[in-house]
């Protein structure tokens, strides 16, 4: 292993390698150097929730309901970040919910980006009646606004932690298949493309091994703002009390649930919003980052 | 021009009647059956339940029914809601206005903030102005409106008590007959005084709520489309011939760059839509889209069902003017393949 460490970093020094470039050019942009560190923080946090989280995320200290904040009067340390009205820990139920949002971001980052790429490509590919039907059911997708088309699967198949998973690739689907065919069909052309066709490559081999990575730049771009995107939809879905459903500690049902503390108890209400925010805007500077490393036509510089 | 036009819009129609099965059948897969809806916990007897299905046509089979319900649908009938007996598109229609003067007052804002803020930061590059408006705009597009919302509630109608909570206009104090269904021109139109006043301050939370991520979008798409035709070679050549500064940025330059940012505005329809769900949710904003959430809470199927047909038709045929309008303004993508 240490070897092996060695042996890239000996590689490195000599000219430089594609990630050292990428990596240049993506610290370039403070902003997105910021958004990744922020970004792997809150990623260790909910890697290790079970560690660092100071209780269960559904344990109640009933005497201690809606305790405030230790910096506000009244505030104790044993709740740092307060209590909501069920006397659970603000603080653990955040950092537990750092990993339900994240793996609702990923999950329907993952699943909506190989969809996309399979029907994309094969839309590409394939041309003619096959395209226009998954390039139609794509236009269907977009034209129903992307919370309502949300909603309306979960209303079909009840409200859960999977299901919002489900309703947000939905929504998500189009963008992705789009991105694929429109970057597969401007290679297709190409020399390299038309090369490996004529000496007899297999079709698969065509599409996955020697079109697809020259389309993975925008892809790679365009996931990392989904995740942000599945972010936002999943936790509007949990306010909407159709995601996640209780005691899973989703910030976006917290919110819901805290929304009658507005007055009385603000905090319950401030914080996972924040926590939200926090960890969507720091996808989206890391997005940012990426955009100008991948593509230095649209550098904003 | 026209045959553009034509070709456009013939393409939409496979998307109309996919849209009419997809909603017929996802309606029919909502697990809960209508009919209960309408009768209740108690029950009824089978020959009431006969007639009630009857009565909503479901002992018709079922591809008659998605026959009838395109014919209703090419008729204009959208259905008949469960819990109001008011036909769908009645309650819609009534209800649209709002929706309509709430995401207009929320574009208009974000377009009055965000073109000039996006202008003067693409001007004043690499200034603190600069990076405050993208540190904003950052922020803005990563917000969720839905806690947005709840955070200005809680500080600029609890705390300081500047605006109303919820709702369109003072209930208690103004009774207004809708004549266009638009309250600010009501209001206006109407002699009950302070009642225009009233509808503009219920307005304020939400617009700002619905606008922020508009507003975020536009104001980066301005600057970054702004910079480029910053050095494009017409600006130099204003810039030569003396005129000011303003002149050459305001006229020159800021026709050329808003090209984009119209664009953009088009493409936003949807999720203006999808946000007008949120935001009239929190303000309890008497719009389609908080009606939409209570049908999903009331189970009744068949506004659900008219109600997202007409959204999404409404997103359709915004979308197709959008694209024919540009095809109108940019000859090349209409000659284009």
């Amino acid at each position: 292993m240490a070897a092996d460490v060695e042996s890239t970093l000996v590689a490195q020094a000599g000219p430089k390698g594609p990630f050292a470039d990428f990596w240049d050019s993506f610290s370039e942009n403070r902003g997105a150097v910021a958004g990744l560190v922020l970004l792997t923080l809150i990623a260790g946090l909910a890697i290790f929730a079970d560690f660092v989280a100071p209780y269960s995320p559904i344990e109640q200290f009933r005497e201690f309901s809606k305790a405030p904040p230790v910096w506000e009067d009244g505030g104790t340390w044993k709740f740092i970040l307060g209590t909501d009205a069920l006397g659970r820990d603000m603080l653990s139920r955040l950092i537990h919910g750092a990993r339900v949002s994240l793996f609702i971001g990923m999950s329907v980052m993952v699943v909506s980006v190989s969809i996309g790429i399979v029907l994309g490509l094969v839309a590409a590919f394939a041309g003619g009646l096959v395209d226009t039907l998954i390039m139609r059911v794509m236009d269907l997708i977009i034209a129903v606004p992307s919370l309502v088309l949300a909603i309306l699967v979960v209303a079909i198949l009840g409200p859960s932690l999977t299901n919002t998973i489900v309703a947000v690739t939905v929504v998500y689907l189009p963008r992705y298949v789009r991105l694929v065919r429109a970057s597969a069909l401007s290679e297709i052309g190409k020399d390299y493309v038309v090369a490996s066709r004529t000496i007899g490559v297999g079709k698969l081999r065509l599409m996955f091994v020697t079109v697809l990575p020259n389309c993975l730049a925008p892809l790679i771009v365009q996931a990392a703002l989904g995740v942000s995107d599945a972010i936002l939809e999943a936790a509007a879905l949990g306010f909407l009390g159709l995601g996640a459903q209780p005691p899973i500690p989703e910030w976006g049902s917290m919110l819901a649930d805290s929304r009658e503390f507005i007055r009385s108890d603000p905090w319950i209400v401030t914080l996972p919003g924040l926590a939200i925010l926090f960890t969507v805007v720091s996808i989206n500077l890391m997005g940012d980052g990426l955009r100008d490393a991948f593509d230095p036509k649209l550098k904003r510089s | 021009m026209f045959r553009y036009l034509l070709r456009r819009a013939a393409l939409t129609l496979p998307t109309f009647v996919a849209l009419m099965f997809v909603t017929f059948v996802a309606i029919r897969l909502v697990p809960g059956d209508p009919v209960e809806v309408r009768t209740g916990e108690r029950g009824i007897s089978p020959e009431r339940l006969a007639q009630f299905r009857h009565e909503l046509g479901l002992d018709q089979p079922i591809w008659k029914q998605f026959l009838d319900y395109v014919w209703g649908i090419l008729h204009g009938d959208f259905g008949t809601s469960l819990v109001t007996n008011e036909k769908v598109l009645t309650e819609f229609a009534t209800l649209f206005p709002a929706t309509i003067e709430l995401s207009l007052a929320a574009m208009i804002f974000a377009v009055a903030i965000g073109v000039p803020a996006g202008t003067i930061a693409a001007v004043k590059r690499g200034s603190p102005f600069d990076h405050t408006v993208m540190g904003a705009s950052v922020i803005g597009f990563s917000m969720p409106i839905f806690w947005w919302g709840l955070l200005l509630i809680m500080l600029v109608s609890e705390r300081w008590g500047l605006t109303p909570v919820s709702g369109r206009i003072d209930l208690i104090k103004f009774y207004l007959e809708p004549t266009t269904g638009f309250l600010l021109i009501d209001s206006l139109m109407s002699d009950q005084e302070g009642a225009f006043v009233s509808a503009l301050h219920h307005l304020v939370l939400p617009t700002i709520v619905l606008g922020t991520i508009p507003l975020a979008v536009i104001a980066r798409i301005t600057r970054s489309s702004m910079l480029e035709v910053l050095n494009e070679d017409y600006v130099r050549t204003a810039r030569a011939k003396g005129l000011s500064p303003m002149r050459v940025i305001g006229l020159h330059a800021l026709r050329n760059a808003l090209i984009p940012v119209i664009t953009s505005i088009g493409l936003q329809i949807g999720t203006l839509l999808a946000g007008a769900v949120l935001t009239e949710t929190i303000f309890s904003w008497p719009g389609v889209g908080k009606w939409l959430i209570e049908g999903i809470g009331r189970r009744d199927y068949p506004a659900l069902q008219g109600g997202i047909m007409l959204i999404s038709s409404i997103v359709i045929i915004v979308n197709l003017s959008v694209d024919v309008l540009y095809g109108a303004i940019n000859p090349r993508l209409r000659h284009g393949r």
